[in-house]
């Protein structure tokens, strides 16, 4: 048979985002894939960089819907990194309680849409009906939803209340159940073994080549999770005691990644009840003035993986510097090593598997017509926002004179 | 007569009405499954009033006449089958030789017309659609081609008629165990015939966007959905002529009827709720080996007198 394209995206049922997937197929059988992202590009970095130091955080937060608090928590070690301090202990008990609270949300966001994906929307909707638990855990502890505005450099800006917390315990004991249920139904039910088990497997090989991180490439068997390998806050200590583990699996396949992540939110339950008991009072803020001249690094284990921020100062008021590397960015190119000879009905579901999140793993990339991607170096760019505002100027017909010529 | 029975009762009319009721039925009990609300009563009629005052797009690389053609084709062919089972059931004298296989071709060309439908639509997610259609269709004709064959030999007729009298003297045919079978071999085949959960491969939302349906707007969807209603109020009244003595609508028997009728729509929304959907290969595999063998085992037992 002759092979047929099939675009997936830009805009598509199928996607919450804006990405374009390109399917070579033949009959039913995908032979290649390409995936091109760079729709949704709004310039966070060079935003970040004409705010304060206070109000990065802010910015940072809204990267992205879900991971609104790792990206935070990864830009505050960055800015901890140059201050070169250690936060509060209370602080150090509240930072993971949020994050694990998070963790909790995302899983079961992604359970719900991979259910979607294979037309269950039963568990859709339980999981999403289970994850408001959480959410009004988030409500309670930290006053909103989403988008918390906890972090700041040297601390958190709000207390947990005895009340929230109380709340969250019970709400992590039903929490608990609904996963209990969940994971009864993704080891019981045979359908889903049939659609789930084999199909987009990522070989242990791969996942090292292709650089995959977090819950993709753990059950591939790469034993790697920052929270453990580079402890901060309370998850020193809590690994230390044996409260929890990181979920590292064989398998690599689609089954493999749900058991995962499944696996991952009974840790985090652990984590976060381990916290609310131990939680020691005192201050929660070090009191951080300003930030002096320097560059650091901050990286934190987000629910889809490694997310990672560089800061420099100058010693002003403003980041001279700030680079975000988030995870889907190396977790997509496993496609090239999953999708080749899986059905098209599979593809939907690999991709969904590594939990993609564009809007925080876009960058700057210019597709052309000939379907070469380039990657624009500092120069480039320079280059063609000169281009283009001379161009601008022509069509207003107001170019009198040329002050970039010795740019270009 | 005949034309007031094909429009109104119980034909297009009718069935339009109990189809979209059916299909509200169907939301509602999904929704209390997944803790939603679910739609209001009417839902269904708005929107299906709502594709018909819509404009129809037709593609470029579309065949307009076929692509039109087709969902007026199936819309009829579904109101034909409904109204000759509804006819049947209200006076079983009102039966010529054959007209379950009559019935069962009629009910087969809604399927068909999908398949040249999204053919002549030149959409390529369509285009897949249709083939999945077809595997499917080739799929589950062979078990159900096996259960009919299991009650004609029951029966000794081809009549529907002669199949409502049968039961009405010897008791229902579901009231014994190749019945059972056979009933249940029947409900999962007509689960993909109606396109539902795990068997809604052809128009998977999520992988071909609407498939099969993709192209299609206007008043050409809303034949299509109309089509796809009227589909599912018919298969549990195909079901009950068939195993369960018909549907009687005098007295008391109407509310048995009922009952029947919303035990069966109730199991088609329970597995379609319960259930991931299904890859073709794997779906044209169940049908060809699992179902296949359950309906010779229901043919051998009823062969044998059980």
């Amino acid at each position: 048979m002759k092979e047929t394209i099939i675009p997936i995206g830009p805009f598509h049922p199928l996607l919450e985002e804006p990405e374009l997937f390109t399917l070579k197929v033949d009959g039913e059988t995908v032979v290649d894939v390409d995936v091109r992202i760079g729709w949704n590009h709004r310039g966070i970095e060079k935003l970040s960089q004409g705010l304060t130091w206070d109000q990065v955080p802010f910015l940072i937060e809204r990267i992205c819907g879900i991971c609104s608090t790792s990206h935070p928590y990864a830009c505050v070690l960055a800015m901890e990194d140059i201050l070169d301090i250690k936060v509060p202990p209370r602080a150090q008990y509240i930072r993971p309680v949020v994050g694990e609270l998070e963790r909790i949300h995302s899983h079961l966001l992604w359970l719900g849409l991979a259910g979607h994906f294979i037309g269950y929307n039963t568990v859709f909707m339980w999981a999403w009906k289970y994850r408001e638990l959480t959410l009004d855990s988030l409500e309670k502890l930290t006053g909103n939803r989403n988008h918390y505005a906890m972090f700041k450099a040297g601390g958190v800006r709000r207390d947990f209340s005895q009340e929230a917390m109380d709340f969250t315990m019970n709400a992590m004991n039903e929490t608990e159940k609904a996963l209990n249920m969940f994971l009864g139904v993704v080891s019981d039910d045979p359908v889903l073994h049939k659609r789930l088990k084999g199909v987009g497997v990522l070989t242990y090989k791969d996942a090292i080549e292709y650089s995959a991180i977090g819950p993709t490439s753990r059950p591939s068997g790469v034993d790697h999770d920052v929270r453990r390998d580079d402890p901060v806050d309370a998850y020193g200590p809590s690994f230390d005691k044996g409260v929890w583990k990181p979920i590292v699996l064989e398998d690599g396949d689609v089954f493999a990644k749900a058991a995962c992540r499944i696996l991952e939110m009974f840790e985090s339950v652990k984590i976060i009840r381990w916290c609310i008991e131990n939680i020691p009072d005192g201050e929660i803020d070090a009191g951080v003035k300003e930030i002096p001249a320097g560059e650091g690094c901050g990286h934190y284990e987000a629910p889809r993986g490694e997310v990672f921020h560089y800061m420099r100062s100058d010693g002003s008021n403003y980041p001279v510097r700030h680079k975000v590397r988030a995870p889907t960015y190396n977790n997509l190119p496993t496609f090239k090593a999953t999708c080749p000879g899986a059905h098209i009905a599979d593809v939907a579901l690999i991709t969904a598997s590594i939990d993609p999140c564009y809007c925080c793993t876009e960058r700057v990339g210019v597709v052309d017509n000939l379907g070469t991607k380039h990657i624009l170096t500092e120069d480039d760019l320079t280059k063609l926002s000169v281009e283009r505002t001379l161009d601008v100027r022509k069509k207003l017909g107001k170019i009198t004179w040329n002050p970039y010529a010795k740019l270009l | 007569m005949a034309i007031f029975y094909y429009l109104i009762f119980p034909g297009f009319l009718f069935a339009t009405i109990a189809g979209l009721l059916t299909a509200w039925f169907d939301r509602k009990v999904t929704a209390k499954v997944q803790w939603r609300k679910g739609p209001p009563i009417l839902q269904n009629f708005y929107d299906i009033f709502k594709l018909l005052i819509k404009e129809v797009t037709i593609p470029d690389t579309a065949n307009p006449t076929i692509f039109l053609l087709v969902p007026a084709i199936a819309l009829s062919a579904a109101s034909v089958a409904t109204a000759m089972l509804g006819v049947v059931n209200m006076n079983w004298s009102y039966t010529f030789v054959g007209d379950l296989i009559v019935l069962w071709y009629i009910m087969s060309i809604p399927s068909i017309m999908i398949i040249i439908g999204a053919s002549a639509s030149g959409n390529p997610l369509s285009s897949i659609g249709a083939s999945r259609e077809m595997n499917q269709l080739i799929g589950y004709e062979l078990p159900l081609v096996i259960i009919l064959a299991t009650i004609i030999f029951k029966v000794g007729s081809i009549g529907l008629g002669d199949i409502l009298a049968y039961q009405s003297v010897n008791g229902p045919i579901l009231y014994s165990i190749s019945g059972v079978i056979a009933c249940i071999v029947m409900i999962i085949c007509l689960q993909a015939k109606l396109g539902l959960v795990p068997f809604d491969i052809p128009e998977a939302e999520t992988e071909l966007g609407a498939g099969a349906f993709m192209e299609y707007s206007g008043v050409a969807l809303g034949a299509f959905k109309l089509t796809k209603a009227i589909l599912l109020y018919t298969s549990p009244i195909f079901i009950i002529t068939l195993f369960w003595g018909g549907i009687h609508i005098h007295g008391l028997g109407i509310l048995w009827a009922i009952l029947k009728y919303v035990l069966f729509i109730a199991l088609f929304t329970l597995i379609r709720n319960t259930n991931p959907r299904l890859r073709i290969d794997q779906s044209v595999r169940f049908f060809w080996i699992t179902m296949t063998i359950l309906a010779l085992i229901a043919f051998i037992l009823m062969s044998i007198g059980y």
